[in-house]
């Protein structure tokens, strides 16, 4: 049976009815008498009234005083830029409109993007234009000057010249822009006792430290996975964590998609200690604790035969049958099989993973090795350096570019303290945040839209980052505030002059043209790098029975709680839990039960000697001795919408546990927290109507047809499938499951392409989250390691739309190109359209959601979708506003839109190309291919909905070893 | 016991419901004439500018292209208003010192653009689009009317999306030859004939031009 929640699974009552309800109770009206209601009435109608007599306001034609080259006002121009998230630049394609960006998208050709983006890319435009984002430079927190803090600076700079910068520190986060490392290199030069330090709590410590135990010298790995056939994952969470996880997605579901007739398909083992995107998506998946993954690892290779068996074993014999299992299966795949280890695990396991993708004869295949792009020094002990010094009081300047290392320092390090011992502390960062609020200057930081950079993607191909407006405040890049003491140039005169410099030839201004529209320099790519393996000795740490541990990870949605205050990030139900607005403690069904706690009982955990309160989340899939926390959340100095939100797990992180926490002690409190999640919303009957299908692979290749069948057979129709044949596009949806990596990136995608509102805590709680697509997730089998399944659901479009039926005002119909309309200026919101629609995919303005009056929001909105008020009924009409922008462009032209020209944004977003969207009147379309396929199924078909949104069934490719 | 009501109750009562009668339906027509009115459509009434331009004097007067200053109209949704540019190109040889200009060269000189009423404003949840109409052989005069008999620029329509349906339920009434489209005075010898002929040689899909979604979205 598939399930979704723990409660469903336990067939709760409340659960019961709460599914076969629309909407929540409180989602109407309190109950009113009649003297009220009526009272009510008159007034709304008196109110009613009052608007119907305004007259249109007069609007303003603002033309430009002088046309800027290319752009036509009304239509949108697209440019290249390149973000970059712990050091490694991934690149973007931005649509800009008369000036202001409105939507970031994937570049196609950047190695490290291919077209796709992630949620925090996407997120990044409202980050953009966050009315809480510093806006000031502050001198001790009072308003002051670029220019005073200049000169300020100067002096200072100028004061340590004598001797050779002494006590000049500066912090940075993961660089790997040459041009800031070459500022860096300059200052270093000119102040040779000035020293430089690089930390940023997610960084890649663990995999260089594996990789110079492993080769003797700090490499970065870089995996192949269309190439592979076996994938083990060490708790890796390639997919989503990983710095190139957009690449890694694409070239996964490119081993899986069994629908294009291939032979054979990619089988991936998980290992983890807390269910992640990766781990959702194994076909074996082990739950284990963080100390038992080097314990694991271990045995494995023992079983492959790199080693003689140490220890007797501890394993429990259905772990040993794993390991067995996978053992055989790796040992059957010498050269495509691939061993990733997650950044969390200590070096040992990187160790292990190297030698065994080294013995079954996988380097060089589907896994290379390159210089690393980022300085691979640990920046753990580079903050170590520093806070010795700070301590010390030897610290005279600290500048700190970008980074909040009060908040994410390791709790036993005492950064605050240590901060207010500089004499003097410069903080460059884009909003005002806990390490601003102890430095003398605060230096508003310009958005990455807003300013000229570079960086390296993974591979190394060097990427451009180019503004798409000029800076909103007062703002600087880390580039302008290093080059005060130098020659004090604007960021793209730096950027521009370095590359000048490194690339000096006739052709130099062609090449850098060329690179700023494709958005990186063509064949930049770090070459390959030949690698061998020391010797090795490793004995695995043995926990103590019964002890329980936590492991931190970054927050999936607001990573390290840098975007604490974007509020699509702190919204989006994260992967699995879909948890929104809080991090919790998750751990497992059969802890909880053995401590008594439920959802949102909260918790007092120690570690050593450090206490932290905070709810715990039951979380099916997690290993039963460990404790999953992510941080990030809780932040203090935050705007409007990071208030409040989150527990700081950094205040239990120490230098010495910085992964995993050994020893915990945890404590009811009888204290409750009211968490919310999204996984028990929008439920549909689950069990006896196989809306979720899934086979194996070798079920498919014995009965092809085995998602047609379902248990359900359709009812007698009178309905005449010929009535949507028309003779123009008819447009159709499929979604193939099997690539579909649950990542959420569609969900932010269609939020920021259709001026989607967030709707608060509060409002979710009650159900009302606005999402026109969501990521359902099914679990199958037992709460303590299920399957998991990620199925979006967007608007199905059905031909024989049960909402249409029941609008008294005809606000929801039909196009002639087969689309489901919603007309929101003929909505009056009687909500009827949601209480009939059996996809639960309808969406309903209890309020006024969208902010029409903060002004700095509005150049976010997407110009040519309507902004939709109180009152109105709102839902997916795959991107209409796409669909006409082409039709009219392609009919200007005179020819047909062609198959692929016009994607949803959805479907652009998916880093795994899940999604395909076209016309399923073209039998040549890939939708129409898509939909010929055996796996095809709709939805619900057996109300004769006629979905034009339809979906490829699941398939999974389990070890025959592991599933008799 | 008296009568509660008098004699006249009944007249009293039947002359208060025809009032109430009359007082009703004129209030509906007092209404109806005002959503139709120029006062609430602003059709026909001329907006104060910046500049008091005259499309009279430059289209009728000088034979100035619409294109001229509206350069996007067929290729964008928006038809584009000149630049201050656009205006100087002229402006700074003919009438360079007229104060009724003084507001342009400030505009050049200041580099704050200026800021033009909107009288054509369709509704923020229509999105019309300018290029597919021109492409599609809807001429300007259309729906912006005798533009170069216009000293100072009004609305020759309503804008009611009655009057755009009219169009779009039978467009063989409207459309034109791609030629005259922005002949602000040509007259088809019979419409009827002509516009069958074109809707079909321009690909009107007239089976989906009502359709909510081709102006909402």
């Amino acid at each position: 049976m598939i399930w979704r929640s723990l409660d469903e699974l336990a067939a709760v009552p409340a659960f019961q009815s709460a599914r076969h309800n629309e909407f929540p109770p409180g989602a109407t009206e309190p109950p009113v008498n009649r003297r009220d209601f009526l009272k009510l009435m008159a007034a709304s109608m008196a109110l009613a009234s009052l608007p119907a007599c305004t007259r249109q306001p007069i609007e303003k034609i603002v033309p430009y005083v002088k046309q800027p080259e290319e752009l036509v006002p009304g239509n949108p121009l697209f440019y290249a830029t390149a973000m970059t998230l712990g050091g490694f630049a991934s690149g973007l394609m931005i649509e800009s409109h008369e000036g202001h960006p409105t939507k970031i998208e994937g570049n196609p050709g950047h190695p490290s993007s291919l077209g796709a983006t992630n949620v925090l890319q996407q997120a990044a435009l409202l980050d953009l234009y966050d009315p809480d984002r510093s806006q000031t430079v502050l001198n001790h927190g009072q308003p002051s000057t670029w220019e005073s803090f200049a000169t300020a600076f100067q002096a200072q700079m100028q004061s340590v010249q004598a001797n050779h910068g002494r006590g000049v520190h500066i912090l940075t986060e993961t660089i790997s822009s040459p041009t800031l490392r070459s500022q860096l290199q300059t200052l270093l030069g000119k102040y040779p006792e000035a020293r430089w330090h690089q930390y940023e709590p997610v960084n890649r410590d663990n995999a260089f430290a594996g990789a110079r135990l492993a080769f003797g010298e700090a490499v970065e790995m870089h995996c192949h996975f269309d190439r592979a056939k076996v994938i083990l994952s060490l708790d890796s969470d390639f997919l989503y964590g990983h710095p190139d996880n957009l690449r890694h997605a694409l070239a996964f579901a490119d081993g899986r998609r069994a629908q294009s007739g291939r032979a054979d398909m990619n089988r991936l083992y998980v290992v983890e200690s807390s269910a992640s995107v990766t781990g959702s998506n194994a076909d074996h998946r082990l739950p284990l604790n963080a100390t038992g993954i080097a314990r694991f690892a271990y045995e494995l290779a023992t079983r492959l035969g790199l080693m003689a068996a140490g220890s007797p074993s501890e394993l429990t014999p259905e772990t040993r049958k794993w390991i067995y299992a996978l053992a055989d299966d790796l040992l059957q795949n010498e050269g495509t099989s691939l061993v990733i280890a997650g950044e969390n695990q200590p070096p040992d396991v990187h160790v292990l993973a190297h030698n065994i993708n080294d013995f079954l004869g996988n380097i060089g295949h589907t896994v290379t090795f390159t210089e690393p792009v980022i300085n691979p020094a640990s920046q753990i002990e580079s903050l170590r350096d520093l806070i010795a010094a700070l301590h010390a009081g030897s610290v005279e300047t600290l500048l700190i570019l970008g980074g909040n290392p009060t908040f994410t320092a390791p709790a036993d390090f005492d950064f605050p303290a240590g901060l207010l011992k500089a004499k003097s502390c410069i903080h460059l960062s884009t909003e005002v945040n806990e390490t601003s609020a102890l430095c003398e200057w605060h230096i508003p930081q310009n958005h990455f839209l807003e300013s000229w950079s570079d960086g390296r993607a993974f591979d190394g191909t060097v990427s451009i980052v180019q503004p798409l407006i000029l800076p909103l405040y007062a703002g600087k890049s880390a580039h302008e505030v290093l080059d005060v003491v130098t020659l004090g140039r604007s960021d793209y005169d730096i950027v521009h002059d370095f590359w000048s410099q490194k690339m000096a030839g006739l052709d130099f201004e062609k090449n850098w043209r060329q690179a700023l529209h494709d958005g990186y320099f063509a064949n930049t790519r770090l070459p390959e790098k030949r690698v061998s393996l020391r010797t090795f000795q490793i004995t695995p740490v043995a926990q103590k029975t019964g002890s329980l541990e936590i492991t931190f990870s970054p927050d999936p949605n607001i990573h390290d709680g840098r975007f604490a205050n974007n509020a699509w990030l702190q919204e989006l139900p994260q992967p699995v839990t879909k948890l929104t607005w809080d991090n919790a403690a998750l751990l497992s069904p059969g802890f909880a039960a053995k401590e008594g706690l439920a959802n949102g009982d909260i918790v007092d955990l120690e570690l050593n000697g450090r206490r932290l309160s905070l709810p715990v989340w039951i979380t099916p899939g997690q290993p039963d001795d460990s404790i999953a926390l992510h941080f990030g959340g809780g932040r203090s100095h935050v705007g409007r919408v990071g208030k409040n939100a989150g527990f700081n797990t950094y205040t239990l992180r120490t230098s010495d546990s910085l992964y995993i926490g050994r020893d915990v002690r945890m404590q009811k409190t009888g204290g409750h927290y009211p968490l919310v999640t999204t996984q028990t919303q929008h439920a549909i009957d689950s069990e006896e109507r196989q809306i979720f299908r899934e086979g194996t692979f070798a079920d498919f290749k014995a009965d092809p047809e085995f998602a047609k069948k379902s248990s359900e057979t359709p009812i007698e129709t009178l309905f005449k499938p010929e009535e949507f044949k028309t003779d123009g596009y008819r447009w159709g949806m499929a979604i193939d499951l099997t690539a579909c990596i649950g990542c959420n990136a569609c969900i932010l995608a269609c939020q920021s392409e259709n001026n989607i509102p967030v709707v608060g805590k509060d409002q979710v709680s009650k159900g009302r989250i606005m999402h026109w697509i969501r990521v359902d997730t099914y679990f199958r089998g037992t709460p303590e390691n299920p399957d998991m399944n990620h199925q979006p659901v967007p608007c199905m479009q059905c031909e024989n739309a049960p909402c249409e039926l029941v609008c008294p005002v005809g606000a929801t119909v039909h196009d002639k190109e087969g689309l489901n309309l919603q007309v929101y200026n003929r909505c009056v919101g009687t909500r009827y359209c949601s209480n009939n629609c059996p996809y639960k995919v309808r969406r309903f303005n209890f309020f006024q959601y969208a902010d029409y009056h903060d002004t700095t929001l509005k150049p976010l909105w997407n110009p040519n979708v309507t902004v939709r008020s109180r009152g109105v009924m709102e839902k997916c009409t795959y991107c209409i506003q796409r669909i006409s922008m082409a039709r009219i462009g392609s009919e200007e032209q005179g020819h047909k839109i062609q198959d692929g020209q016009l994607k949803t944004a959805c479907q652009q977003v998916c880093p795994a190309r899940a999604i395909v969207f076209g016309d399923i009147g073209d039998p040549k379309s890939a939708v129409s291919k898509l939909k010929a396929n055996n796996l095809n199924f709709s939805m619900l078909g057996e109300l004769n909905t006629r979905p034009r949104t339809t979906y490829l069934a699941k398939l999974r490719n389990p070890n025959p070893q592991l599933t008799t | 016991m008296a009568q509660i009501f008098s004699r006249r109750s009944d007249s009293i009562l039947r002359a208060s419901l025809l009032l109430l009668l009359v007082v009703t339906l004129a209030g509906a027509f007092v209404l109806h004439t005002m959503y139709w009115s120029p006062y609430a459509t602003r059709e026909t009434v001329p907006l104060d500018q910046p500049v008091p331009f005259s499309h009279k004097h430059h289209v009728y007067g000088l034979g100035i292209d619409c294109r001229f200053c509206h350069t996007s109209v067929e290729k964008s949704a928006f038809a584009g208003v000149p630049t201050t540019e656009t205006c100087m190109t002229c402006h700074s040889q003919i009438w360079k010192d007229a104060p009724i200009l003084a507001p342009v060269r400030q505009s050049l000189a200041t580099g704050v653009p200026l800021r033009w009423n909107r009288v054509y404003d369709t509704p923020d949840f229509v999105f019309f689009n300018h290029g597919i109409h021109v492409s599609k052989g809807i001429g300007c005069a259309t729906c912006h009317g005798q533009l170069d008999q216009m000293p100072l620029t009004w609305k020759s329509h309503n804008l009611y999306m009655k009057w755009c349906l009219e169009c779009h339920r039978a467009p063989e009434k409207f459309i034109r030859p791609r030629s005259e489209i922005f002949n602000l005075n040509w007259q088809a010898e019979d419409q009827l004939v002509l516009g069958k002929k074109l809707v079909a040689e321009y690909e009107v899909h007239t089976n989906q031009l009502t359709d909510c979604s081709m102006c909402h979205r």
